[in-house]
């Protein structure tokens, strides 16, 4: 009776285990795995960054993949999941295993939060399936931790920082930055710093500041008494709006001017134009620029109430450039769709000629805005004033400084 | 120029007073917690978010009814209350006699459904809401460049925390909401009645958290997450303090907003635990908070 039960026992552990085996057997018989391509967003959808990326990323996700079958017809099924890392990088790392074990997901995109990004990419290569990263910010992405699985699509703090050599240039000398004080914050006024001195600048001094701080006016009096003529904003969401809040209301904003380092047009519409007029920075998009991006942004409005952020509009981007090197490569085995994703070329309304590299940087334009005056706006929306285009081989990190092994030097 | 500890003098000062009004904030939102938690035994999480919707509720009425900044410094406390009135009636009551455990979890699941309300509807960059004209522009102390309207709220918020205080200290509604608390049969026996007592206390803590909101709209983003950033540090400073106690944690509030302040000078780094060192240290030497009674 005991050994019967063991058997029984033993059976039934046995048969999940070999169905795995048999269903990771599959892919590499059909061409195109259950003749389904499945894309997963990931991204933070309740914390402080779900205005970045969040639903509006899943909506631009949705529209890609509709717009992508009603165009181009694909011979096989595209299906589309999501979830919510809540910016917990083993939340995130576990969700993207379940995906690619159980759910047959081939290429996870949004993945903001460079910790959770991290992560994921980590699982992605494991699993050989493919990640094209519209959200984080670490430059890790594509030196240390750059993987053949690896896109990092939309930015990094490698481009953002350009923004401040641009400024420096043009007569903001001195600088001092507010870091946030973690991982993201420090790597960022290390890329901005060097871009400064870069541009002949100085340097005056910086202070770190806790995640989430709930008032910034002290720390603004330090920025005030260094008397630097840039302030650097080297934080992001929360923070950079205190931060900007603080500064109109202590009036450093009179004498000196502010940079944040990751402000984005969602920063702007939450503070409104009276408060942010005159800051600069450095944007990946911006809906506002030419009519492809006016007459995408427009569909996308309709459906979010919200014009996307760089993050949106990216992942839209990522998930059309992602089922045309699938249709391209006629599979959609991870190696062989990206070596077409490293070979085509990019030109929809989000980039023009922007290339993948081998390190899987997305290379493309970036554009240093300035926001306008509340008399300037002529609609809802209507924030930047472009003060320079900054080509894609300026505004990333050049390959003969990588870090990554994959970049034969 | 002069200088304190290495730093100039005229910086030192500016920080103090900086402190001063992040202070007062602690004052307001600890006496709440403080009179909550003195005279119902309720840990109130959910002061947190009673202070968000504070600030949100002022941010609408501005929005979509027109109401200024000063009627709603009148009106959100009032409508804020009543909400924390139809929570105790409604849920709170029958709490009272479970473990201290109880409260807190329902308290923190209210904070939670209401955090997530606001979110989904608004989402978590938040809301602009603009200084009142009356109060924009600043006063030139020599030392600093003060805004007006932070000074307002040093002034506002020490008028409420002495008024609260004066109300329970030294009225006859104090005394009988005290002795309530102390022993609510034999209050009872004395034809006081004492839920309707312990309903209007929880009102009215809730109407200082949301109080404190209305003042804090103007000088920080009217978001969803502001009462959750704030909450842990107001009960660092409710527990040195003391647990209950009034004049304790308006005085520890305005103290601790200063540490803080002069922390973020000389270590900004630390400036986020230095409430929970202190917090640690007071625990160690003095178990039921500085200006708590033992039991």
């Amino acid at each position: 009776m005991k050994r019967k039960l063991l058997n029984a026992a033993i059976a039934a552990l046995l048969i999940p285990a070999a169905s795995i085996a048999f269903a990771q057997a599959k892919p590499a018989a059909v061409k195109i795995s259950d003749g389904t391509v499945k894309i997963g967003v990931l991204t933070d959808m309740s914390g402080v960054y779900s205005d970045l990326g969040g639903q509006g990323s899943v909506t631009a996700a949705r529209m890609a993949v509709d717009d992508y079958v009603a165009q181009h017809k694909p011979k096989f099924k595209v299906e589309m999941v999501y979830a919510d890392h809540q910016n917990k990088a083993d939340v995130g790392s576990n969700k993207v295993r379940e995906w690619y074990d159980t759910q047959g997901v081939d290429m996870v995109t949004d993945v903001l939060n460079s910790g959770v990004a991290l992560a994921v990419a980590k699982v992605t290569q494991e699993k050989n399936r493919i990640m094209i990263n519209a959200g984080a910010a670490s430059t890790r992405l594509t030196n240390e931790d750059c993987s053949p699985n690896t896109v990092h699509y939309v930015y990094d703090t490698y481009a953002l920082a350009q923004g401040a050599k641009a400024v420096t240039k043009a007569g903001g000398d001195t600088w001092f930055f507010l870091t946030a004080d973690y991982a993201f914050g420090t790597s960022l006024q290390a890329d901005a710093s060097k871009a400064v001195e870069a541009a002949g600048g100085k340097v005056l001094g910086a202070v770190r500041h806790p995640l989430n701080a709930s008032d910034f006016s002290s720390f603004l009096l330090q920025a005030q008494a260094s008397k630097a003529k840039v302030v650097g904003l080297a934080n992001a969401g929360g923070d950079t709006i205190n931060a900007i809040k603080a500064a109109n209301e202590f009036g450093l904003t009179k004498k000196q001017s502010l940079m944040g380092l990751l402000t984005t047009i969602v920063d702007i519409h939450a503070l409104g134009l009276a408060t942010t007029q005159g800051m600069m920075f450095t944007e990946g998009f911006y809906w506002n620029l030419n009519d492809d991006t006016r007459a995408w942004s427009r569909r996308f409005f309709e459906k979010h109430k919200k014009m996307p952020s760089m993050l949106q509009a990216g992942t839209y981007s990522a998930v059309t450039t992602y089922l045309k090197a699938v249709q391209a490569a006629g599979t959609d085995e991870a190696s062989a769709v990206m070596k077409k994703l490293k070979e085509l070329p990019i030109n929809d309304f989000f980039a023009k000629n922007g290339m993948i590299r081998i390190d899987g940087r997305m290379v493309h334009d970036m554009y240093l805005v300035q926001v306008k005056k509340p008399a300037e706006s002529k609609e809802p929306w209507d924030y930047y004033n472009i003060k320079a285009v900054i080509p894609g081989n300026e505004a990333y990190q050049s390959l003969s400084l990588s870090r990554c092994p994959l970049v034969k030097k | 120029m002069s200088e304190i500890f290495g730093i100039p003098i005229q910086a030192f000062m500016g920080q103090l007073m900086l402190g001063l009004v992040n202070g007062s904030f602690y004052a307001m939102l600890s006496l709440g917690l403080a009179v909550i938690f003195g005279m119902l035994n309720i840990i109130n999480f959910s002061h947190g978010a009673l202070y968000m919707m504070g600030a949100f509720l002022a941010w609408m009425g501005l929005e979509y009814l027109g109401i200024g900044y000063w009627p709603a410094l009148l009106l959100v406390p009032l409508v804020v209350g009543l909400f924390g009135i139809v929570v105790e009636r409604s849920m709170l009551q029958w709490l009272y006699k479970l473990d201290h455990l109880y409260g807190l979890l329902l308290t923190f699941g209210l904070a939670l459904m209401l955090e997530g309300l606001f979110t989904n509807i608004y989402g978590v960059s938040g809301q602009p809401y603009t200084i009142p004209e009356e109060l924009s522009g600043a006063f030139n102390l020599g030392f600093m460049f003060l805004p007006k309207y932070r000074a307002w709220v040093i002034v506002a918020s020490l008028g409420v925390c002495f008024a609260t205080w004066f109300m329970i200290e030294k009225t006859r509604l104090g005394a009988n909401l005290r002795a309530a608390t102390e022993n609510p049969q034999l209050t009872q026996a004395f034809g006081i009645n004492v839920p309707l007592l312990v309903m209007l206390t929880y009102g009215f803590g809730a109407a200082l958290a949301g109080f404190a909101g209305v003042l804090a709209a103007p000088v920080i983003q009217v978001s969803p997450l502001m009462g959750s950033h704030l909450i842990i540090t107001v009960f660092a400073v409710v527990v040195i303090g003391g647990m209950g106690s009034i004049l304790g944690s308006i005085i520890t509030g305005l103290g601790l907003g200063v540490i803080e302040g002069l922390t973020r000078v000389f270590y900004p780094e630390a400036s986020a635990t230095v409430v929970f060192i202190i917090m640690a240290i007071v625990l160690m030497l003095r178990p039921a908070g500085l200006f708590g009674k033992e039991k």
